[in-house]
């Protein structure tokens, strides 16, 4: 599986995602520039966490439209697999490739921690290996990560099963705990908790890898 | 603008410029004339106490600052030791006091800003953040804003930069009402042949500046550093820097961009007193001269006059020397990171800091006499007097002052405060703040460094060579009990107005400790800072020599943390407990402590410490044991309960002793441990211990739901003391003020 790495000026998760990759899928993913018009082709575009454009004006709303994502948001039309973290979600939010937004969280603080997920569909491209998990443990790490969509929004979320993941405690005062969200085709993710930081034993758990694995194994 | 130069420099200016009379004398001397108004402000600023360390410098040299692993101690930007397989570290703490008080949110973030900058300014990628956070008691009325305001400062900037805030400590003492400490420290890694210095070299080479723009903040920061706060502080706000923390992550990347090429001679981060500092350390270092054109510097409002270029504060920005004809390539990369990027000057063979602006000079200083005859004092100090041993009071409910202890702001869950951290970035975090060392592994390897911040200020205060022996002994142990070996240290000197022979007495002390543990520990001290004149209205801090030590574990797999992990595990406690209650957190909390004549604190001996820390570092890394937890503040009790809360299951203990009780639970003795393994390789431990004349002692299991010493002597419920130790911080940060 070929992957590629977005990167913009303030992305800080670009090495954890391209080392994540590497490791899960044997290969090593490119990085993109975001002044870069295209790319090469690959099998899956990610987003990394971070504070593109040191969160100034909105988060994710200046890299939204730097000349990548032009190209990104075409590709993932076109059905690319395409996965947003953290800053990505936020950044997937403003192209409006996926609904709803990002705010403050309700406590106002910055928020580190691991957190308890349910994985709430396990028939996407990125979570089928979860499929019989009924409960997951990745971290977050974000001031703006509380999720919001007006009802309407929010319940075709739900009817269409694009919410992906949802916390078990309320981390954020995200609506409906929402953590995480596909579109309605199913080829793009975004979410909040970081599945790149969950590995390995020695972060504290490999909960993150089956998102991993379950695109290789849909792309075969 | 240039009118400045023309203002008649009098006595009264001298004074607000933080100088006294003999100084300016000594200044006329030196430049054989008197100075205009822009030598002036860079005379005051490089002779502060802040730059020009003139009180406490006498005293600097006297420590230990060699070992064969060391790479380069102190005097360049941040210490360097190497680590092997062609890699060193990279490491300082610095403080940030006075600005933090007066703007937390800023003083803190900018804190974090620089010491980044002095990190990777060397070479290095800077792989984790620590702090050592002091504030007033609790119910001071601005304790909550302080606290709060930088915390949110520490993780505004750390967490936007994307290096991981992987520890530190936080305590409360009354003795910080006007005075908080906010000192931060960062550890980076680069290749051993690649390490960045600051000496200046080549006449005619560029000299580029790189960066923020420069704006008319933090201007005279090092002179406000310089001097005690009285009621006026509050108008001193202006002088506090604001930091960008995205600019930080972009010059971060362009400059390591950079020096993976060969362009850059000398390089200098702009700190205290920005340009001024930085052009006059490179200068000196490399006994060259420099010219500077100020109207090229960039500058982010207008008609700044060279005054205030050169004294403004504003952060992130860096100034390098490159080899010529390198500029082109090098603007490059930074026009890539959208950084300014200007060539400012020249270096000279005049050993002189020439600058021009408007095309007039505007100032022009020898180098030598802005550095070497800056004043050194050798201050008139009272050494502290030896303090009596105290005969501690118990307490009438031990369960009581249990749950008071671990429940209270002393020893409390610090979770509220690390969770604002982004303690994971950067992909290597393998022990989390919350034990006694934070682990991080050297990226794509197995090895890890472990580091640790901590200081005593009860203990300096009431003996400061036994404060500062137990200071460095303290990290020492920290690094032991995660599997670390400690290797060297850094330290952020913070202490009241040295003018005060007491309090010079106290500085005295404290580095006359800490030298003696440096040498028996084989840990010496390889950068650092000095904060003084942490006064207000004449009213001091407790002597707070923070210490951060760095050490290194070769196999990052076997670390060691403080949780148990399974019932039935057999704790042992390394080390002798002696009747140590002077100047203990339970003294103070259960009994009360005179602050005029304080117990005596603990003793440290070295031989002892060495000894206990060597076998049981070797456990580790033997394999024998994973469950680690030095003895600190609170002593025993306070060690059992974190280890019971973090492992999320009870203890049942019996401690035998001819102390009385609450002796045996609380003091302080130092050189301890407690470890736990399974019942048969506890038995071999202690065999082992026994055999090497260490003394052990098997105190009971982890297991059950209660925290149960000596048969009931104390016994409450794991759910109440673990609810009290997580809530505390929460419910107060909550309180309405």
């Amino acid at each position: 599986m070929k992957s590629a790495v977005i990167v913009f000026p303030g992305s800080n998760c670009d090495r954890d995602m391209a080392v994540a990759l590497e490791k899960i899928t044997g290969t090593k993913p490119l990085m993109v520039w975001h002044q870069e018009h295209t790319f090469d082709t690959v099998d899956f575009v990610a987003l990394p966490g971070g504070f593109s454009y040191g969160d100034y004006l909105r988060c994710g709303a200046m890299s939204a439209r730097s000349n990548v994502m032009k190209e990104v948001i075409k590709r993932a039309e076109d059905g690319v697999p395409t996965f947003g973290v953290c800053n990505g979600f936020q950044v997937l939010t403003e192209t409006g490739l996926l609904p709803g937004a990002l705010m403050r969280n309700a406590n106002l603080h910055f928020v580190c921690k691991d957190v308890r997920m349910s994985v709430e569909n396990t028939d996407t491209m990125f979570t089928s290996d979860y499929a019989g998990d009924s409960e997951i443990t990745v971290p977050v790490a974000h001031h703006d990560g509380n999720y919001f969509a007006d009802d309407d929004t929010l319940d075709r979320l739900e009817g269409e099963g694009q919410v992906a993941f949802r916390y078990l405690d309320d981390i954020n005062g995200a609506q409906r705990g929402i953590a995480g969200i596909t579109n309605a085709r199913g080829n793009i993710l975004g979410m909040m908790p970081h599945p790149e930081r969950m590995i390995e034993p020695a972060f504290g758990g490999s909960d993150g890898r089956k998102l991993f694995t379950s695109v290789m194994n849909r792309l075969g | 603008m240039q009118d400045v130069n023309n203002i008649k420099i009098t006595a009264e200016i001298v004074k607000e410029h933080g100088l006294t009379p003999g100084e300016y004398d000594r200044i006329v001397g030196a430049m054989g004339r008197e100075p205009n108004y822009t030598e002036l402000g860079i005379y005051s600023v490089m002779w502060s106490e802040h730059c020009s360390y003139k009180s406490s410098r006498f005293h600097l040299k006297k420590l230990p600052t060699e070992a064969p692993w060391v790479i380069c101690g102190p005097g360049e930007n941040a210490g360097v030791i190497d680590i092997g397989d062609g890699q060193a570290v990279i490491f300082k703490m610095e403080s940030h006091n006075h600005p933090s008080y007066i703007e937390p949110y800023q003083g803190a973030a900018t804190g974090v800003g620089g010491i980044l900058r002095d990190v990777f300014t060397m070479g290095a990628r800077p792989v984790a953040n620590m702090n050592a956070l002091r504030f007033g008691e609790p119910d001071h009325p601005k304790t909550k804003h302080l606290l709060a305001g930088v915390v949110e400062g520490i993780g505004g900037y750390g967490n936007c930069v994307g290096v991981p805030t992987v520890g530190g400590e936080t305590n409360f003492d009354p003795s910080y009402n006007g005075n908080i400490l906010v000192n931060a420290m960062t550890v980076g890694v680069a290749d051993k042949d690649k390490i960045f210095y600051c000496a200046a070299a080549g006449v005619g080479n560029p000299v580029v500046y790189v960066g923020s723009k420069t704006g008319r903040d933090g201007i005279h920061g090092a002179t406000m550093a310089s001097a005690e706060f009285t009621e006026d502080s509050e108008e001193k706000r202006p002088t506090v820097q604001v930091g960008d923390p995205f600019t930080e992550k972009l010059l971060i990347e362009a400059c390591l961009e950079l020096m993976d090429t060969d362009a850059i001679i000398a390089i200098q981060d702009m700190g205290a007193a920005g340009l001024t500092s930085s052009s006059v350390e490179m200068a000196s270092k490399g006994g060259v001269g420099f010219e500077l054109n100020l109207d090229k510097v960039p500058q982010r409002e207008e008609n700044m006059t060279p005054y205030e270029m050169c004294l403004s504060e504003s952060q992130e920005r860096m100034l390098m020397v490159l080899k010529p004809g390198r500029e082109a390539m090098a603007h490059a990369i930074f026009e890539k990171w959208e950084l300014d990027f200007a060539v400012i000057g020249e270096i000279t063979d005049t050993g002189k800091l020439t600058l021009t602006f408007g095309g007039e000079v505007v100032g022009d200083m020898p180098i030598d006499s802005l550095v070497e005859d800056a004043p050194e004092y050798e201050r008139p100090y009272v050494p502290t007097p030896k303090r009596e041993v105290a005969d501690v009071a118990a307490v009438n409910d031990l369960n009581q002052a249990v749950m008071d202890l671990v429940g209270g702001p002393h020893l409390c869950s610090r979770r509220w405060i690390w969770e604002q951290y982004d303690h994971m970035v950067m992909g290597d975090t393998i022990q989390r703040p919350g034990g006694d060392a934070a682990v991080v592994r050297v990226h794509g390897t197995d090895k890890a460094l472990a580091i640790s911040t901590d200081v005593t200020p009860r203990y300096c205060h009431a003996d400061p060579v036994e404060g500062g022996r137990q200071a460095v002994a303290e990290t020492w142990r920290n690094i032991t009990a995660v599997g670390g070996t400690p290797l060297a240290i850094t330290n952020g000197l913070n202490f009241g107005n040295p003018e005060r022979t007491d309090i010079m007495g106290q500085f005295v002390g404290c580095l006359e400790g800490m030298g003696e543990a440096c040498r028996a520990l084989d840990y010496p001290i390889v950068s650092g800072n000095v904060s003084l004149y942490n006064e207000t209205n004449g009213s001091g801090i407790l002597p707070t020599p923070a210490i951060g030590g760095v050490g290194v574990m070769a196999d990052s797999s076997k670390m060691a943390t403080i949780g148990f992990k399974t019932a039935g595990d057999v704790i042992v406690l390394i080390g002798d407990t002696k009747d140590e209650l002077g100047s203990s957190l339970y003294e103070r909390e259960m009994v009360g402590n005179n602050t005029d004549n304080p117990s005596a604190p603990p003793h440290v001996d070295l031989a002892l410490e060495r000894r206990n820390g060597d076998f049981v570092r070797a456990l580790i890394e033997n394999g024998q044991v994973t469950t680690c937890h030095d003895l600190s503040d609170g002593g025993l009790v306070a060690a059992l309960a974190d280890m019971a809360i973090s492992g999320g299951m009870g203890v049942s203990a019996n401690v035998e002793s001819d102390l009385p009780l609450h002796v045996a639970l609380f003091s302080e003795t130092q050189a301890r441990y407690l470890i736990a393994a399974g019942a048969e390789a506890a038995e071999e431990i202690r065999k082992e211990a026994k055999d090497a004349g260490i003394p052990v002692q098997v105190l009971g299991t982890a297991g059950g739901d209660r925290f149960t010493i000596n048969g009931g002597a104390v016994d409450v419920a794991m759910s109440e003391l673990a609810a009290a130790h997580s809530d505390w911080m929460p419910s107060f940060m909550a309180k309405a003020s």
